[in-house]
């Protein structure tokens, strides 16, 4: 602050207008009234470019010095961060909608547009007992076990039993799927591009995604109905 | 006066100044007047929260019962702010406990807020009873279960636009059956259902509740259920308006409606279905404020509906409204003061809905009180800019964003700098600005000349040289908040206006031309500015000085550099110049 102020004092006379000062900047700046177009030289003000550099010429230019040398080394290490024109392609943060809007108008837009084409895939998922339907966006989950713990929480009352790690049931194990169907009191079905209600679960992952139009929750007891049928298709894919 | 006022006039007289400047203006008065002042503010507003420190503020004011915050910058809504850059809320609230054991109020804008903060407000001050967290991030629906169960005398609960990781909707549950002091709850950013029971219980043991923003996940079959418990509602924000056509839904919705006598204010309004909206015919004419900025679908219905409130003074909506229903706003709303045009699709460079600067126009022409304007569009001309000047020489706040960078007056293929030149020219009040489109530095002349009441500005890609900023910086005198990114500024405005920068909140500048060195000597030579670089791509001083930096963030405060720094940030002091990686292990990142 010491520094400034001498230089202030120094070369008051004749800077008044762009002088350095605590506090506000006084009123009035070196444009008359209406008449933008003019030349400011013409005014008898100096050129403010003139004032900056006496205003501050003692740190600037020491720096510079040192750099010129350098400069033309590092250029090139300088020009990803030089000011580029916006390309077609999204800049971050324009337009300047928030985050907040952005990720509602997303979801509503899927919404619209039911799993056909697009980055989301959403499906209705239906839960025997529920006042109404729900949809998921099978792309949001990587896993089954991903899918039954979003599941669970959007209808609190659902329970899924366990997974193997690979998430998928072992149909192999005709015992480990009745257990399964008569333990749990609602258990995830699904109807798949043929039409037919498919116990979730029986498929890699990916395939189920792709193949499912949309899910419906059922009692346990009901969905004894379909084990078999699973069963049947799985032994013809394998 | 020979004798001053007994002090405990004096504090009678204080209470009746409710404004922060009034306070601070009468503190400055004398010393006693100081000292009477402290001890009886209740009410403190930090507008960044590195401007002060908590112990700072609790040793001038020993009683205060309401704090509102702000954190990071403006800009972070738009993610120009790294995550982790700071803002964080909990040494807040760690002090504030300790000092002020009858803090009633907290409200805070853009601060990361964890579990851990709400539940120590929860448990902290036995008396709380309001809450709004804006833009906020960091905290779950447990913190939320917190606050609900322990704050007996919970007045207010506000989520704002904030970011929450929605465990389970069961935190509502935990409201007491004997909590009946609610008067105002705002749930909309949540996408967990709450339990629907639970909430229709809360509604009908809160006779003073004013204000209820639903969630999207409440069903509108169940909304007159909500309404029928409330009917003196003054804000009503509704869940999904969309719901299976039938009958009695909608005979159900328009009585419940019909006993809303007191509804002022409606917001909500995820995926209208036309056919509901005449549900509301009732209300319409006493709507004063009207949200429907998430109502995506295209409806000549909601024009219709809008057209109905005749005394709207507040519209948010979409820019599916077009031309047509922005003129037919403009016939039937003479009473508007706010309208905000959102963009439905703002990712495509083509325009998907038939909405320009006509419908501004037509508006600024036709609402005489007029004064505060957000408007995306794709195309503007100085004429229609000029027209909106001389119509609304009472204009406020005016932000436009034409969606493409840098596009000229599209019949003229001139610079946008006349059209906003007569904007800061005729508009003496204006306070606060953003401008978009091709701009030069003559706009920034016109501002520093004009825009003498201007306090925030936002600039994108705009600008040739040094000189635009520097008149700015120069000339508008009463600039609290400047926000750049994407200017041909660098240090020659910026160094040359140092000390304005003292008088200014903050200044943004990102995707410029300010270079490191000239950040150093900012930092070195003005000790009461932090002085904040932030560089994502590594540390600033592994190029030459003359390099720019990525991201600055300058800020007056008495506090001093901050402590709790991101590795991706540096403040530009006295011990920058030694050594960077010297300060970095001190902190120990």
């Amino acid at each position: 602050m010491a520094m400034i102020s001498e230089e202030h004092n120094k070369e008051k006379l004749g800077f008044e207008e762009t002088e350095l000062r605590l506090g506000l900047p006084g009123g009035g700046g070196g444009i008359v009234n209406g008449d933008f177009g003019k030349n400011t030289n013409a005014n008898g003000k100096r050129g403010y470019l003139e004032t900056v550099n006496l205003k501050l010429n003692l740190s600037l230019k020491e720096t510079e010095k040192g750099e010129n040398l350098q400069k033309e080394k590092n250029l090139i290490s300088c020009s990803n961060n030089a000011v580029k024109p916006p390309t077609k392609t999204q800049v971050v943060g324009w337009p300047p909608v928030r985050s907040f809007r952005k990720n509602v108008m997303a979801v509503q837009k899927s919404n619209s547009e039911e799993g056909v084409g697009g980055t989301a895939t959403f499906v209705k998922v239906s839960m025997d007992g529920a006042p109404y339907l729900r949809k998921v966006d099978l792309n949001m989950y990587k896993s089954y076990q991903d899918l039954y713990g979003a599941l669970g929480k959007m209808f609190s009352s659902f329970t899924m039993g366990k997974c193997d790690s690979q998430g998928m049931m072992d149909f192999m194990n005709e015992s480990k799927l009745m257990d399964l169907l008569n333990g749990s009191d609602f258990v995830p079905t699904y109807e798949d591009k043929d039409g037919d209600w498919m116990l979730v679960g029986d498929v890699p992952w990916e395939m189920f995604v792709g193949s499912c139009k949309r899910l419906r929750i059922m009692k346990g007891t009901e969905a004894i109905g379909l084990a078999p049928r699973a069963l049947e298709k799985c032994k013809y894919r394998s | 006066m020979a004798q001053s006022f007994p002090e405990d006039v004096l504090e009678h007289v204080f209470s009746f100044l409710n404004y922060d400047k009034d306070r601070n203006a009468v503190s400055l008065v004398c010393k006693s007047w100081y000292e009477i002042e402290r001890l009886c503010r209740r009410r403190i507003f930090i507008g960044n929260c590195y401007a002060v420190s908590p112990e700072i503020v609790i040793r001038r004011f020993p009683d205060v019962r309401a704090v509102e915050l702000k954190g990071k910058p403006h800009f972070a809504d738009f993610n120009l702010v790294p995550e982790g850059w700071g803002g964080y809320v909990y040494p807040w609230i760690v002090s504030l406990a300790r000092a002020y054991p009858w803090l009633e109020e907290i409200k805070l804008k853009r601060m990361v807020v964890t579990d851990e903060s709400l539940e120590l407000i929860s448990k902290s001050f036995k008396n709380f009873k309001v809450l709004v967290l804006l833009s906020c991030e960091g905290f779950t629906t447990d913190g939320l279960a917190s606050i609900a169960a322990n704050c007996r005398n919970l007045r207010e609960l506000d989520l704002g636009e904030s970011e929450v990781e929605d465990l389970s909707g069961h935190w509502l549950s935990h409201f007491p059956d004997n909590c009946t002091s609610l008067v105002s709850l705002n749930i909309s950013c949540l996408g967990s259902e709450v339990s629907f029971c639970a909430l229709e219980r809360l509604v009908a043991r809160c006779p003073n509740l004013k204000t209820l923003r639903l969630n999207r996940a409440v069903p509108l079959e169940k909304l007159p259920n909500l309404l029928c418990r409330a009917p003196q509602l003054v804000e009503l924000g509704t869940g999904v308006y969309s719901a299976e056509i039938q009958s009695d839904i909608f005979s159900n919705l328009a009585e419940a409606f019909l006993g809303c006598k007191q509804l002022k204010g409606l917001s909500g309004f995820w995926d209208v279905v036309p056919a509901y909206l005449p549900a509301m015919y009732s209300v319409c004419s006493r709507i004063t404020s009207l949200n429907l900025s998430y109502a995506t679908a295209q409806n000549p219905e909601l024009v219709h509906f809008v057209s109905q409130c005749s005394n709207l003074q507040r519209l948010w909506v979409l820019d599916y409204i077009e031309d047509a229903g922005l003129e037919a706003l403009a016939a039937s709303c003479k009473d508007l003061h706010e309208l905000r045009v959102f963009p439905s699709d703002p990712f495509d460079a083509e325009a998907n809905v038939s909405l320009t600067e006509q419908g501004l126009v037509a508006v600024s022409e036709g609402c005489p009180k007029l004064q505060s304007v957000l408007y995306f569009c794709r195309q503007m001309s100085n004429a229609a800019l000029v027209a909106i000047a001389r119509s609304r020489p009472n204009m406020i706040r005016f932000r436009l964003c034409i969606i493409e960078p840098r596009a000229p007056d599209y019949l003229t293929l001139e610079p946008l700098d006349t059209g906003f030149g007569a904007i800061v020219e005729n508009c003496k009040e204006l306070r606060r600005l953003s401008m978009s489109g091709l701009l030069t530095d003559r706009v920034f002349e016109y501002i520093g000349t004009h825009a003498k009441k201007l306090e925030m500005l936002s600039i994108a890609f705009a600008g040739d040289s040094d000189l635009g900023l520097h008149h700015v910086l120069s000339g508008c005198e009463s600039l609290r908040k400047l926000e750049i990114r994407d200017c041909p500024f660098g240090d020659k405005a910026l160094l040359a206006n140092a000390t304005k920068l003292e008088t200014m909140r903050s200044l943004w500048m990102s995707s410029c031309s300010v270079s490191f060195g000239a950040c150093k000597l900012l930092g070195q030579k003005m000790p009461r500015l932090n002085v904040e670089v932030i560089n994502e791509r590594g540390p600033p001083d592994s190029g030459p000085e003359s390099c720019p930096v990525e991201k600055l963030y300058v800020y007056r405060t008495i506090a001093g550099p901050r402590v709790d720094m991101p590795g991706f940030v540096w403040t530009m002091d006295e011990q920058v110049s030694s050594s960077l990686s010297r300060v970095t292990e001190r902190r120990g990142d």
